[in-house]
């Protein structure tokens, strides 16, 4: 492993959410600035099958995962916290046969919401295929089922 | 896939299930979107699936696949609502979304509607509910943009 701990929390978290382990969605990179998620390309998220061109629900789903994370880097304890909006604005279509990578921040936190804000691109950061800023509810750390999820994303023993 | 869609799309109006034209595109199978005609409305369906969950502890269905049926469902509304004989269309092009969650979604089956209210010449704006329950308490709102082609402008 490496000596990011909060690269390890991330990879944890996201290898417990079935639906990304279905889309093959990984941590890029998790830092005090963010968070990274790749998707890789896969024929059984397309949603034009005439050009191979992924459907926006698989990139949807992408940064609404990428958001949520960031959320990782910027509480010092674990909380659930459910989304409360997305936008998501497609700039143009992603290329065929690439992966997407999805970068969130959060910059605002507040004691009961999160806002984050990110964009998905393929091999220029400065060329987005889709902007996206997302509200998070903060639902606290005693939320039942909380504490052993945080545990065990932290990487101890149940 | 234009001659297939065709074909498909008037059996799938004479018969009020759109099962053949939804299996054209692999994320709706994929997260397992279904839709059937009532009367001169469309029914979306999205079954409970485990591969669908994103949250453990509840668990609750993934907010992005949530978006994603909501996503498909209204570009596959716009798609059969303006499709006109003779005319070769792919899926409307989305613009942009924007959704609210209103409730977890909960692991059931998730129903949703669409209404398109406003369709201009190049772009339309449809809503989109979806709900588990009763439609009168949605899991999720959403509002969407879409590109239309043109007429007579291939």
């Amino acid at each position: 492993m490496t000596d990011n701990p909060l690269l390890e929390r991330a990879a944890r978290f996201v290898s417990a959410l079935r639906h990304c382990q279905v889309l093959g969605i990984e941590v890029h990179d998790a830092s005090a600035d963010g968070m990274t998620l790749l998707l890789p390309y896969s024929p059984q998220i397309v949603g034009d099958p005439q050009t191979g061109i992924i459907h926006g629900g698989a990139l949807t789903s992408l940064m609404d995962t990428a958001c949520g994370m960031a959320t990782l880097c910027v509480l010092p304890e674990f909380e659930v916290c459910p989304t409360l909006d997305l936008r998501i604005d497609y700039m143009h279509p992603a290329e065929p046969h690439k992966p997407v990578f999805g970068f969130a921040q959060c910059y605002r936190v507040t004691t009961d919401v999160i806002f984050t804000r990110g964009f998905a691109y393929q091999d220029d950061p400065e060329q987005p295929i889709a902007h996206v800023v997302g509200t998070f509810m903060r639902m606290g750390k005693r939320l039942k089922g909380t504490r052993g999820f945080g545990s065990s994303i932290k990487g101890e023993q149940a | 896939m234009t001659h297939q869609f065709k074909t498909r799309m008037e059996q799938a109006h004479q018969r009020g299930d759109y099962k053949a034209l939804l299996d054209l595109i692999p994320y709706a199978r994929l997260i397992g979107i279904e839709c059937t005609r009532l009367g001169d409305e469309l029914l979306f369906r999205m079954p409970a699936n485990k591969d669908n969950i994103g949250n453990p502890i509840l668990p609750a269905i993934h907010g992005g696949v949530i978006a994603g049926f909501m996503e498909l469902s209204a570009a596959f509304h716009l798609w059969v609502a303006t499709e006109a004989p003779g005319v070769e269309r792919s899926l409307p092009k989305i613009v942009d979304f924007s959704l609210d969650y209103l409730r977890a979604g909960q692991f059931r089956d998730t129903y949703a509607t669409c209404q398109v209210w406003r369709q201009g010449r190049r772009v339309a704006n449809v809503a989109i509910t979806a709900w588990q329950s009763t439609p009168a308490e949605p899991i999720a709102t959403a509002r969407a943009h879409f590109k239309i082609q043109e007429q007579g402008h291939p």
